[in-house]
């Protein structure tokens, strides 16, 4: 177990103070497949839970990706762009979306720790 | 949902291991099959390219038309010159409806005593029952339930195949057919696929299906391949899917098959939409299908509209995702006539974002069909 906090969505968030990490989770990479593709929003969007920001597509399918929580994009992953094949190797650390200045950190309180996710995807 | 009829999924001889080959089996036209193996869809379409895969196409139908006017019978319901085929010689053809719009697509071999034809899973009851209406009844339909249908794509099939039976496969080419005893059965094999690649059908009652699947999956180079590669493979090659690239409302001249419609037939006619398609072939149609190759990474799928420089509808995607071996995304699609030139530049509306494209000459992957030793060699 770890401490990543998880959306309904399957999306991760990885807090470290004001500036929050956001990938998909392990499980949403498998269920995709390989990942071919991948779109990221442009840093300094401002975002709000919920929103569909970004766009992750495998062999299979394309998939949207939302904010599980709000604020303005600082960062976001150049590598996972170049090489989607990295979110299937690392998706819950090198290969993380985005990284996100919260704008209201109590948003976190609605997701769930590591071992509720994993009960929640075993529904 | 209250009312539905739940109707339980069929399986092939092949459910089972599949199942024990780690597959993840999804509902497809009434069965459960196998999407992908544990080795991922792009894994399976690589060593597909590069060695040898193992596919359970059991769904699709399997017909036998037996008497001696069968082939002059189904000229009747198909554009196909199937009275030119010689026995153990097979074609690709398509039963019309009288708009010239496709029901389905089929191959059809020739037997010494009728025909033998494979036709797609979400088709076979229909088709079928259209055979039972329109052939005429000295001509025997006789679906084949009783068999599996097994393919085996790619450079390395020959040799894989070769190590199970004696019949010398440097003889059977493209497109032809034969009795041949494979892992001690008697199977239908015809050197066909949907790939692009070399390689065989092979038909196998169903008893002998498992024997002759792990019989050739022992093999190091044979690797089971799932349905999602079996598609990327042939969108790959340029091959239409039935439902998506081509259905009734496409005939076979704006889908780019005219190749498939011999001299003979193109003059006589004497098939359902004749009269439609002689007069597409003298003065051409307004849309075609084509290639399209997106600028970008982003893949085009299935629906997404094709625009011109200012924005106004041209056509629409049928079949697109990302190609692996191509090594980018790739897509089929119709468009207006006037814009189907190979590089004719135009844009694919993804997410709302025109994203530029190009028309394309298709296949995207260099088709690598066994047409003999001489070929091989020249």
């Amino acid at each position: 177990m770890n401490d990543l906090r998880y959306s309904e969505e399957h999306e991760w968030v990885a807090v470290g103070g004001a500036v929050a990490t956001v990938g998909i989770s392990d499980f949403a990479q498998e269920q995709l497949g390989d990942v071919v593709f991948v779109e990221l929003p442009a840093v300094g969007t401002e975002v709000s839970a919920g929103e569909q920001i970004a766009v992750v597509e495998s062999v299979k399918a394309a998939s949207e990706v939302f904010t599980p929580v709000s604020g303005e994009i600082v960062e976001i992953n150049a590598a996972i762009v170049e090489e989607p094949a990295g979110v299937n190797g690392d998706a819950e650390g090198e290969g993380w979306f985005f990284k996100i200045k919260l704008s209201d950190p109590s948003e976190l309180d609605g997701l769930m720790d590591a071992k509720t996710y994993a009960a929640f995807i075993k529904e | 949902m209250p009312g539905d009829i739940i109707v339980p999924l069929k399986t092939t001889p092949l459910t089972e291991l599949h199942r024990s080959l780690g597959a993840k089996l999804v509902p497809f036209a009434g069965y459960e099959m196998p999407v992908q193996f544990a080795d991922g869809i792009l894994k399976e379409h690589l060593h597909t390219r590069a060695a040898a895969g193992l596919f359970d196409v059991s769904h699709m139908g399997q017909v036998t038309l037996r008497g001696g006017a069968a082939a002059a019978a189904l000229e009747k319901l198909v554009p196909g010159d199937l009275q030119a085929l010689r026995p153990g010689r097979m074609r690709y053809t398509m039963l019309l409806n009288p708009a010239g719009g496709i029901l389905d697509d089929l191959m059809v071999t020739r037997s010494d005593n009728g025909l033998f034809v494979i036709v797609n899973a979400a088709c076979k009851e229909a088709d079928i029952a259209h055979l039972r209406a329109e052939l005429a009844p000295s001509i025997d339909i006789l679906p084949q339930v009783d068999r599996a249908l097994l393919a085996l794509q790619g450079p390395k099939a020959a040799g894989a195949l070769q190590r199970h039976t004696q019949v010398r496969l440097s003889d059977l080419r493209f497109m032809s057919s034969a009795t041949i005893a494979v892992a001690g059965t008697d199977c239908m094999v015809s050197r066909s696929g949907y790939t692009g690649e070399d390689g065989f059908e092979i038909s196998v009652p169903a008893d002998a299906a498992v024997v002759v699947a792990e019989s050739l999956l022992a093999d190091p180079e044979v690797r089971p391949i799932g349905l999602g590669a079996r598609d990327s493979l042939r969108l790959e090659a340029g091959l239409c899917l039935y439902g998506h690239d081509i259905d009734a409302t496409t005939t076979p001249i704006e889908a780019g098959l005219a190749w498939a419609i011999g001299k003979r037939r193109r003059e006589e006619g004497g098939f359902p939409g004749d009269s439609v398609i002689q007069r597409q072939f003298a003065e051409g149609t307004s849309r075609v299908r084509v290639g399209i190759r997106p600028d970008g990474r982003a893949p085009v799928r299935e629906g997404a509209v094709l625009t011109d420089k200012d924005g106004a509808a041209i056509g629409v995607v049928t079949s697109g995702g990302f190609g692996p071996s191509a090594g980018a995304p790739v897509a089929m699609g119709y468009v207006e006539t006037a814009h189907a030139a190979a590089g004719a530049a135009l844009h694919a509306n993804v997410r709302g974002k025109p994203l530029p494209a190009r028309v394309a000459d298709m296949p995207f992957v260099e088709h690598r069909y066994y047409r003999g030793p001489a070929a091989t060699q020249g």
